[in-house]
C-alpha cells in the first residue's frame, strides 16, 4: 500500500515536470507530436527505472562504506551517461525509425535533470532499494503523462491564432502554467 | 582562420541580450523556473551557475586539444561535476540558509544544459580568452533573467523584494506566483515580451 502511495505521489501529486521543474528541456523540445513524445516518455521512464536501482547500489554499497559521499555527483552522472549510451545503442538496434524520431534528444537524456534529480531525491529522502525503484518508475510515468498531455495540447495549438511574439516557446510556457495549475488539484490527494 | 572574427566585446555582450541563454536559447530552464520564488534565490543560483560555467570553460578551453573527440561529453561532465561539488560545499559551508533553500538544485547545475551547451558549442572550439568572455557574458545574461524572474514573482507573490516589504497592507499576496504555475506564467510572458521588443526594433 505504501509503495502504491509512493508511486501515485511521484507520478501525479509531485509530478517531476510540473512541480519540481525537472526535465523541462525535453518537455519543451519533444512535445510537438504525440507519437514522438510517447517514445521519449518511455525512454526516460526506462532510464529512470534503471538509474534509480543502480545509483542506490552505488551510493549504499560503495560511496557510504568508503566515506566517499563527496563524489556523489560525479559518480551518479557517469552512471547515467553510460546508461543512456546503452539505451541509445539498444534502440538503434531494435527500431531504426524510433531512433531517428528521438534524434538529438536521446543523448540529451544524459543532461535531463529529471534523471539526476531522481537519484538525488532518492538519496535525500533515504529510500530503501524497493522504494527507490518504485519512485523511479512513478517519476517516469509522471513525466510520460505530462509530456503526452502537453503534446496533445500543442497539436491543437497549431491551429490556434496565437499573437506572433508569443508563438513557440512563450505560449508553451503559458500552457505549462495551466497544466501546473491543474496538477495542483492533485495536491490534496495524499500527503507525502 | 576562415571563420569571420567578431569583436571581443560582441563575444561578451551577445549572451546578455541577442543570444540570451534563457530567453532565446531556452537553455537551463529547470533551475530558472525552480528556484526563482524569491529574488535572493534567483541571484544566488545565477552566481553559482556562472561560477561553474566560467571555471569549466576556462579548463575545457585550455585543454581542448587534449580531449579525444569520442569521449568529450563524458570529460566535460566530469569537469563540470567537479566544480559543482566545489560550489555546493562552498554554499553549504558559508551560506547554509541559501544552500538549504536551493536544496537539490545546486547539484543539479551539473546537468544544466546551458553549461554543457556552451562547452560543446563554444569553449571546445575557441581560444581561452574568447571562451572566458563568452562564459562571463552568458553567465551575466543568466543572472539577469533569474534576478528579474525572482523579483517579479516575489513582488506579486508576497509583496516583498529581497525580503523587504515594498507593497503596503492593501496588497493581497498572489499566492500562485510563488507556486510552480507562476514560474511558467512569468517566464512565458518574459519570452513573449523579449520577442515583441526585438520585432519592434527590426
Amino acid at each position: 500500500m505504501e509503495l502504491l502511495l509512493l508511486f501515485v505521489s511521484a507520478a501525479v501529486v509531485n509530478n517531476f515536470v510540473l512541480t519540481y521543474f525537472l526535465g523541462i528541456c525535453p518537455f519543451v523540445g519533444v512535445s510537438r507530436r504525440i507519437s514522438a513524445s510517447v517514445s521519449m516518455g518511455l525512454a526516460v521512464t526506462f532510464v529512470m527505472a534503471i538509474t534509480s536501482a543502480v545509483t542506490w547500489l552505488i551510493y549504499h554499497l560503495i560511496l557510504v562504506p568508503f566515506r566517499l559521499e563527496v563524489l556523489e555527483y560525479v559518480s551518479f552522472i557517469l552512471v547515467i551517461a553510460s546508461l543512456v549510451q546503452l539505451v541509445e545503442m539498444f534502440i538503434k538496434k531494435v527500431s531504426e525509425p524510433l531512433y531517428t524520431t528521438l534524434g538529438l534528444y536521446l543523448p540529451l537524456i544524459t543532461t535531463n535533470c529529471a534523471i539526476l534529480g531522481l537519484a538525488l531525491f532518492a538519496v535525500l529522502r533515504e529510500y530503501s532499494f524497493i522504494e527507490s525503484l518504485v519512485f523511479g518508475i512513478g517519476a517516469g510515468a509522471g513525466f510520460t503523462l505530462a509530456i503526452v498531455i502537453m503534446a496533445g495540447i500543442r497539436e491543437e495549438l497549431d491551429l490556434a491564432d496565437v499573437p506572433k511574439p508569443f508563438r513557440g516557446a512563450a505560449i508553451t510556457m503559458i500552457v505549462a502554467c495551466c497544466l501546473a495549475l491543474a496538477f495542483m488539484g492533485f495536491a490534496g490527494l495524499i500527503s507525502v | 582562420m576562415a571563420k569571420k572574427k567578431i569583436s571581443l566585446f560582441r563575444e561578451f555582450s551577445k549572451g546578455v541580450w541577442e543570444q540570451n541563454p534563457v530567453l532565446i536559447q531556452l537553455l537551463g530552464l529547470c533551475p530558472t523556473l525552480a528556484v526563482t520564488n524569491t529574488a535572493i534565490n534567483g541571484v544566488s543560483m545565477g552566481l553559482a551557475t556562472t561560477f561553474v560555467l566560467v571555471s569549466s570553460s576556462t579548463i575545457i578551453s585550455s585543454i581542448r586539444k587534449l580531449i579525444p573527440h569520442q569521449v568529450r561529453i563524458a570529460s566535460y561532465i566530469v569537469i563540470i561535476a567537479t566544480f559543482v561539488t566545489v560550489a555546493d560545499r562552498f554554499l553549504a559551508g558559508f551560506f547554509p540558509d541559501i544552500s538549504k533553500a536551493l536544496g537539490p538544485y545546486v547539484p543539479l547545475i551539473v546537468v544544466n544544459c546551458l553549461i554543457l551547451g556552451r562547452q560543446e558549442a563554444f569553449a571546445s572550439k575557441n581560444t581561452l580568452g574568447r571562451s572566458l568572455l563568452d562564459a562571463i557574458g552568458m553567465g551575466l545574461g543568466f543572472i539577469l533573467v533569474l534576478t528579474l524572474l525572482g523579483s517579479v514573482r516575489e513582488i506579486f507573490g508576497s509583496g516583498m523584494l529581497f525580503n523587504i516589504q515594498i507593497l503596503g497592507d492593501w496588497f493581497h499576496p498572489w499566492m500562485m506566483m510563488i507556486l510552480p504555475p507562476g514560474a511558467f506564467l512569468t517566464l512565458g510572458l518574459m519570452i513573449g515580451l523579449r520577442n515583441w521588443f526585438s520585432e519592434r526594433r527590426a
